[in-house]
């Protein structure tokens, strides 16, 4: 059941200083940093494990300690993976008709999805490129701190299931043909194309404690940046002002804004109601 | 009479609107938006079921209709009194401590993004006792779980009569729960914000 998983009165409530706790000790033992992540999404992740795997807060302090396996169970359900392709069709045509035109006089079109998840971002981008007839000038770089979901992505297939629920983002971005033109289908799962997977790298980055590794026309960090606490965000549009070229682009979620008044400064909107950015050499 | 001078004091005691709703909710909720006086005093939050990709209008239909100032909720956006918020469709809506919202795109609850129960929930352990909290009418029974918390918590939790909402199922697993203090029919939760 959908709604199997919301609390009940019942269920144990974790004080301000249980997640201090527990942040500080991923943070000596892993040197995964969650002190900057915003504290009511980040304790519902950590309620809702206990509650997945029927624990107390006692023994996920102990596992964690104890046992370094099912540290990637919980970096994999404490961190939001749920993604679509092509999620906010109305993002997608603007990327098409107000960054594309500029991307395309590039020799070389470098776009790194950050926070990538399991890949659908990276291949909507691909796939946007592909329509545009740039895909063979573009490098997609995809990156997650999850190793996990890394794998999903390097697959590119998806359940018929979702392709048939993100068809309907496809259709409302006005791309043209449909989504399943770019896959080829085997009973319930759907692997795209090899030629879209050409010229994709997916690799393990973490942002908030990772360096600058290439330089970008356009970066693409979509509801990330939602789980983090403004100075963290200043912190990683720091990174992203280093990694990208002169004039770059940078994409936020439709609901993310630069709320640094630094990096107001450093990137000029180009689309406000879409959170696309351009960077402003200074 | 002695309930009811309880109630009106209750509200006006709290300084947080929760509104929720879905199938069959939306003219009830139009209409509150419309009743709200400038000088309420209070911060509006309202959570609608809303399918993604559909574009609406609700906010400048809302806004063109309300006394107060009207805002579709963006990540990190800074809670202020006399204003509506309206959560945003396919993202779940939390309240961060020191007056703030924070959005988040995990796994719908009862099928729903926004889900009810998870703001509701949030503003439990944010502002305790300090709500006052109405659901209308739904197909599905979100928002229960989080009327209970609140209750729990010391809100005010109200819910529209079952039998009137155009759609029973949410506002009846409320009250299946133990999760309401008051049951009344949509006329009287507008009289008494009015109050």
């Amino acid at each position: 059941m959908a709604g199997a998983l919301t609390m009940d009165a019942s269920s144990e409530i974790l004080s301000a200083e249980q997640i201090t706790e527990l942040i500080n000790l991923v943070k000596k033992i892993y040197g995964f940093d969650f002190s900057d992540y915003t504290k009511a999404s980040l304790k519902r992740r950590i309620s809702r494990i206990m509650l997945i795997k029927k624990m107390r807060f006692y023994d996920l302090k102990h596992l964690l300690v104890n046992d370094h396996h099912f540290f990637q169970d919980f970096l994999e359900e404490i961190t939001v993976n749920v993604t679509e392709m092509f999620r906010d069709p109305s993002f997608y045509k603007a990327l098409n008709s107000q960054v594309l035109p500029y991307l395309s006089t590039y020799q070389q079109i470098k776009i790194w999805s950050a926070g990538c998840s399991t890949g659908e971002e990276a291949y909507s981008l691909a796939i946007l490129m592909g329509k545009a007839g740039l895909k063979n000038k573009s490098f997609i770089y995809g990156t997650d701190i999850n190793t996990v979901v890394l794998k999903e992505a390097r697959k590119g297939t998806y359940s018929l299931r979702n392709i048939k629920s993100y068809a309907e983002n496809y259709n409302l971005s006005d791309i043209g043909g449909a989504l399943t033109d770019h896959f080829s289908t085997v009973n319930d799962t759907a692997s795209i194309h090899n030629s879209l997977k050409a010229n994709t790298l997916f690799s393990v980055h973490n942002l908030i404690s990772d360096t600058v590794f290439n330089e970008f026309q356009l970066i693409s960090c979509r509801n990330v940046f939602i789980y983090f606490e403004t100075q963290l965000q200043e912190k990683i549009l720091n990174l992203f002002y280093n990694s990208l070229c002169p004039h770059g682009f940078l994409c936020l979620g439709s609901k993310e804004t630069i709320r640094s008044d630094v990096f107001k400064m450093k990137f000029k909107p180009v689309n406000q109601k879409e959170n696309i950015y351009q960077k402003i050499e200074s | 009479m002695k309930a009811e001078e309880n109630i009106i004091e209750r509200w006006h005691n709290t300084d947080i609107l929760l509104v929720g709703g879905s199938a069959g909710s939306f003219k009830n909720i139009f209409h509150l938006i419309k009743i709200l006086r400038p000088d309420i005093n209070k911060t509006v939050i309202i959570i609608i079921h809303r399918k993604r990709n559909f574009l609406s209008d609700i906010e400048t239909l809302f806004a063109e209709n309300c006394s107060l100032a009207v805002r579709e909720i963006s990540d990190k956006d800074k809670i202020n009194k006399n204003a509506v918020y309206i959560a945003p469709a396919n993202y779940h809506t939390l309240i961060e401590k020191g007056d703030y919202f924070s959005l988040d795109v995990s796994e719908p609850v009862w099928y729903s993004k926004p889900s009810i129960d998870i703001t509701f929930e949030s503003a439990a352990e944010q502002y305790g006792d300090r709500c006052t909290a109405i659901l209308f009418s739904g197909a599905n029974p979100d928002g229960a779980g989080g009327m209970l918390k609140l209750k729990l918590a010391g809100s005010l939790t109200i819910v529209q009569n079952p039998e009137e909402a155009e759609m029973s199922e949410m506002p009846a697993a409320a009250i299946n729960i133990n999760g309401t203090d008051y049951v009344l029919k949509a006329e009287e939760i507008f009289e008494l914000l009015t109050k």
